[in-house]
Formats: C-alpha cells, structure tokens, sequence
C-alpha cells in the first residue's frame, strides 16, 4: 500500500515538474496527501508544506518530576477535561479542584506548557461553534492566569463542533462534547 | 488559451473515487422546451456532448430536453432551419452542429443556437478542444445555450469545492459544477472547514486544524503549494476574500475572543484589526462591491448578522428576527442576504431582501448550513443532514428548483461555489 502510494506521488511529482516547462501547467492542481505515512513520519507527510509554528512548548523542565503525575489516575492533573451545560461558558464548581491543580502545576513547572482546546455540540454554524469553544477555552485560561499561571505558558484554542468525544445526536451525545480539554507540551 | 489550461488542471488532478451526482427534486414553473439535436460526427470525440448540454440544461430547472428522433439527413449547424417542423415537435429552442478536426489536431465543435417561436438565430460559435476537455466543451456549450436563451450567464463551468469526511479522513475537494471530475486538493487526519475561492478561482482558503488548532491556508491550484495566511496564537479562523482578492478577512482569537481582521492574501504585511466587541464577532463576507463586511455577533445577546464598513467602524444590525442567525453570504449583485435561521430548533436558509428587509425561507430541512451563491445568483448551494448523513443540496433564489447532490463515499459538508473564470 506504502508502496503504491508513494509510487502515485512521485508520479504526480514527475507529471508536475515534467510540465511546469510550459506556461500551460500554470493550472496544474497541487495535491497533498496529509493522512498516509508518506515518508515514514506518522501524521505528516514529506510535502514542502509550511507548517505552521505554534508556540513553542519545552517540557523538560515540567517533565521530570510531573510526567508521571500528568498520567497517573489518581492525580487531579489527570482530569483533562471540563464540561459544560448548554450554551454556558461558567466554569461549574465541581471543577475548581481541578483547574486549581493544573495551576498549581504550571506555578511550579515554569517550564510547562499548555494548549487547551475547546468544543462546542454540533448543533449550528461550524464557525460560530468554532468561537464559541474559543469562548470556553479562554475561559479556562483566564482562571489559569488568575490562579498564578504565567499567559505565555497556555494557548487557548478552538475545535468548533469538529471534535466530538460522542457521536451522535441528543443530549446524551451532546453533553459530553460541549467542554474544554487540557493537553500539556508533548502531547499535541 | 484559459480553455486549454482547463484540460491540463485536470490531467494533473488526483481522482477523488467516488463522485457527487445531482438528482433534482423540484423543478422551476416553466420549463423551456428545447431540441438539442445530436451533433453530426459528435461520435468521432468519444463523448456525447449533446447529452451533457441536455442533462446541464435540465439541471438548471428552467429546460426540458426534447427526444429527437435520428433525422435524415442528421442537420448540422449549415442546413437549413426550418422552424415549422420543430414547432410541430413542441420545441421553443433547437441546437444543432457538428464535430470535425482542426488543423491542430485538436476537435472543434460549431453550433447554432435558434428560438423556434420567433423564428430567429440566437449565436453560434466554435470551441477547440481535446479529447481529454470534452466535457468541459460540453459545459462551455450548455453555457452559451443558457446565456443565448434566459439572457443570463450559465454557470455549467464553474467549479465547486466541499469536504468529504470518511472516518477520520477529511478530504478538500474540488469538481465540476455537475459534480463530474472530483480531485482532492487536501487529504488529512483533522478536520477542514470554510473553504472558499479567490475571487479569479486561482486559489481556495481554508481553515485546517492539522496542528491541533485552526490555521487558514491559502492553497494555489495553479502551483503545487499552498501557504499559511493566518497562524497566529489561538483559533484562526473563517476566510473571506475581498472581490479584488488581495485581503482576506479572518477571525482570530490573538488579543481574545473572536475578533475580524484583515490580513494580505499573500501572508505579507502585519494583521489590522477591524472590530472592536468584547462579544463573538465571526463569519465575516465582503459586499459585491467590497465597501461592506456581514458578519455574525452575539453582542445583542443573540448571535445576529451586522454589516459595517470593510475598513471597520459602526455596525448596524441586520437581522431582527428569531434569536439565531448566522453565516451571511450577500448574492453576486449585492440585493439579497442568504444566512442560515433557527426557528423551532431547525437550522434553515434565508434570503433577505436587503432593499426592503423581506425574508425568505427557502429550505424545508432542519439541519441546513453554509450557503453559497453560484456566481450568477441563480442557485444557492448548501450542505444538509438527509438520513443520518451529510450531503450537499441546492435550491433556487426563489426556492422552487431543488437538487439533492448524492455522494457513496462519506459525508459532505462545506460546499463553497467557486467563480465565473475567463
């Protein structure tokens, strides 16, 4: 298969350098293929792409003593996500625990870095949904920040409607995709 | 010479598998009725391309192909017309012509166009093409026929562009406006959302969340290469072009929350920001004339579309009823809104007539999204959820003609109708 696709691709290449001698391959379509292996790295592919820098994120200074922590079950840092009723933004109390956690990881692991990423039910336009998940992602960070996390350390961004941890329709569904999720340097 | 260009933009395309196809299901009140005879020798080009003018043309709601029996001997767009005998075969418009060699090497077809009911020529003309371009031929001609006929221009050779979602594969595809011919232009593990032409139909602008956030690119058909516009910290989001394609419009969450900006489509220059809410302020949309930008806000409570000036400033709201209203898309002229309305918790398309405010509903599901304009204004093109899955319908501006576009292979969203390109 690995073969196969690598053999299309060079064969596009070929047609594509092959004619970009004449004016008339102005037109030719750039195709990339970002889901295969490609070239052996998982999840991208070996295109000449810019691929977009997002914050730089070190973990080694966070990791040494806390990765254990970040993954160990009985860990409030384990908790990762924060969910939401419908068309609320609030922080619940049952939460408080963990977003003080993580803040206290990020005072004492300076070194951390944070991406929280926010996400809305299906329901409506992808691109409002896309804000509105921005809304509760912010919303997280600002506590963060309250609670003595540095700004620079988190990122706060947005899936829309896009990444539902639950198919389907209905409350049930719903509920469980209406929430923030937190990811620490090296995990996205 | 942009003819041949057509051929070779589709030599190189990846084969996107399965294709959309079109049923309709509902037609405009009258429908022309129209003779289009087999093209002598048309056989000799491998395709028919009577049949692809007749199915573009029935397509479009307004025309009803007539069936003409083998003629002896078969008419090309020399003989002699007479009109009395197609108005005995109940046709108010006949095409005729032929398919013969050019020195080149290349086919060339010639045709005429005649309205059986005032007894007179409508055009005729010549297309160049290979074989590998006859249904872009074909599409050329349904185009002219259209054009020739309802006084308008046909848009049987745009392009679209929709994401096609099998599992966790997410493909950005481009087709014809039949849905023939589909290529991906982006294969990738994480979603894409908004795409949306340039307004020469050179390059679409995406929002790509490949890196765990969203990114807009800006993705060249013509070279092999696409390039990040908007990567600031945070979501980056919703493209818009400006109709002399040198900004675009974004939504960006870098000072907080979600705010417009305007940035250079080649990525140049630094991001101006042009709203100024503490609310959610997205989905922005040039005016045909570039003066203006709709966009959605929540800042009356309710998510709601205002219009303020493309260089920013004061908004006035736009929309008054209903408590969710969003995704403006103004209509090539500049005289009608389309957006999409909750009411009774379906999600539906409208149109507002932005001259005296009367609005519209033009779709009867519940789950309808992203509407866009064909570059004539004719059709709106949208994607819905029929059975559990998505698929992209359209609908005439006066909601009578509808078209279902099936697709076997996943689910189909985002569908952005590109533009007239010549």
């Amino acid at each position: 298969m690995r073969v196969i696709l690598i053999a299309t691709l060079s064969a596009a290449a070929v047609v594509v350098a092959g004619c970009s001698t004449t004016p008339e391959d102005q037109s030719a379509a750039a195709v990339e293929d970002r889901s295969k292996p490609g070239a052996g790295k998982p999840g991208a592919d070996a295109k000449s792409v810019d691929r977009p820098k997002i914050a730089a994120v070190d973990v080694t200074q966070g990791r040494k003593d806390a990765a254990s922590a970040l993954k160990d079950p009985s860990s409030i840092l384990s908790k990762r996500s924060i969910y939401y009723d419908l068309d609320q933004f609030e922080i619940k109390d049952e939460y408080r625990g963990l977003i003080e956690g993580h803040a206290k990881y990020l005072r004492e692991n300076p070194g951390a870095r944070m991406l929280i990423q926010g996400n809305t039910d299906e329901r409506g336009s992808r691109e409002y949904n896309v804000s509105l998940g921005q809304r509760r992602s912010d919303g997280v960070k600002r506590m963060l920040v309250l609670l003595g996390a540095r700004d620079d350390q988190i990122e706060s961004v947005s899936l829309g409607e896009e990444k539902p941890q639950a198919d389907g329709q209905g409350e049930t569904a719903f509920s469980k995709n209406r929430r923030s999720d937190i990811l620490y340097g090296g995990e996205y | 010479m942009r003819f041949l260009l057509a051929v070779i933009f589709f030599l190189l395309a990846a084969p996107a598998g399965a294709q959309l196809s079109i049923e309709i299901t509902g037609a405009g009140a009258q429908r022309t009725p129209i003779a289009i005879v087999p093209f002598a020798n048309e056989a000799s080009a491998g395709t028919s391309l009577t049949a692809i003018v007749r199915a573009d043309l029935e397509r479009s709601g307004l025309f009803r192909g007539l069936e003409v029996p083998p003629l002896s001997p078969a008419p090309n767009e020399n003989s002699p017309m007479n009109y009395g005998e197609w108005r005995s075969r109940l046709a108010d418009a006949v095409v005729v012509g032929s398919v013969g060699m050019a020195a080149d090497g290349r086919y060339e077809v010639r045709f005429r166009v005649y309205d059986v009911v005032k007894q007179a020529p409508l055009g005729a003309i010549a297309y160049l093409f290979t074989k590998d371009n006859a249904r872009a031929a074909a599409h050329r001609i349904a185009d002219f026929v259209y054009e020739k006929i309802t006084g308008e221009k046909g848009v049987f050779s745009t392009q679209i562009a929709y994401v096609v979602r099998r599992g966790t594969t997410y493909e950005l595809q481009i087709a014809d406006a039949d849905g023939e011919r589909a290529q991906y232009l982006l294969r990738s593990n994480e979603p894409i959302i908004s795409p949306v032409w340039s307004p020469d139909g050179r390059r679409i602008a995406y929002v790509s969340f490949e890196s765990k956030k969203p990114i807009v690119y800006v993705h060249s058909l013509s070279e092999n290469k696409r390039q990040v516009v908007a990567s600031f910290k945070g979501s980056n989001s919703a493209p818009a072009w400006s109709p002399d394609g040198k900004t675009i419009a974004v939504v960006l969450s870098v000072e907080g929350g979600s705010q417009i900006y305007l940035i250079n489509a080649d990525g140049s220059g630094p991001r101006r920001r042009i709203s100024n809410s503490q609310s959610i302020d997205t989905e922005p949309r040039y005016s045909s004339d570039g003066k203006s930008l709709y966009f959605t806000s929540d800042r009356g409570g309710s998510p709601q579309i205002y219009r303020m000036s493309a260089t920013g400033g004061e908004a006035q709201r736009v929309t008054f009823r209903g408590s969710y209203n969003v995704t403006p898309r103004p209509s090539p002229d500049g005289r009608v809104l389309a957006y999409v309305t909750r009411e009774s918790g379906k999600f539906q398309v409208a149109l507002m007539d932005l001259a005296n405010q009367q609005v519209q509903v033009i779709t009867d599901s519940d789950r309808d999204e992203s509407p866009s304009f064909a570059p004539n204004g004719r059709m709106i093109l949208l994607a819905t959820v029929i059975g559990g899955r998505g698929v992209l319908s359209a609908v005439s501006a006066d909601g009578r003609i509808k078209q279902r576009l099936p697709y076997a292979g996943g689910d189909v969203r985002e569908p952005s109708w590109g533009p007239f390109t010549e």
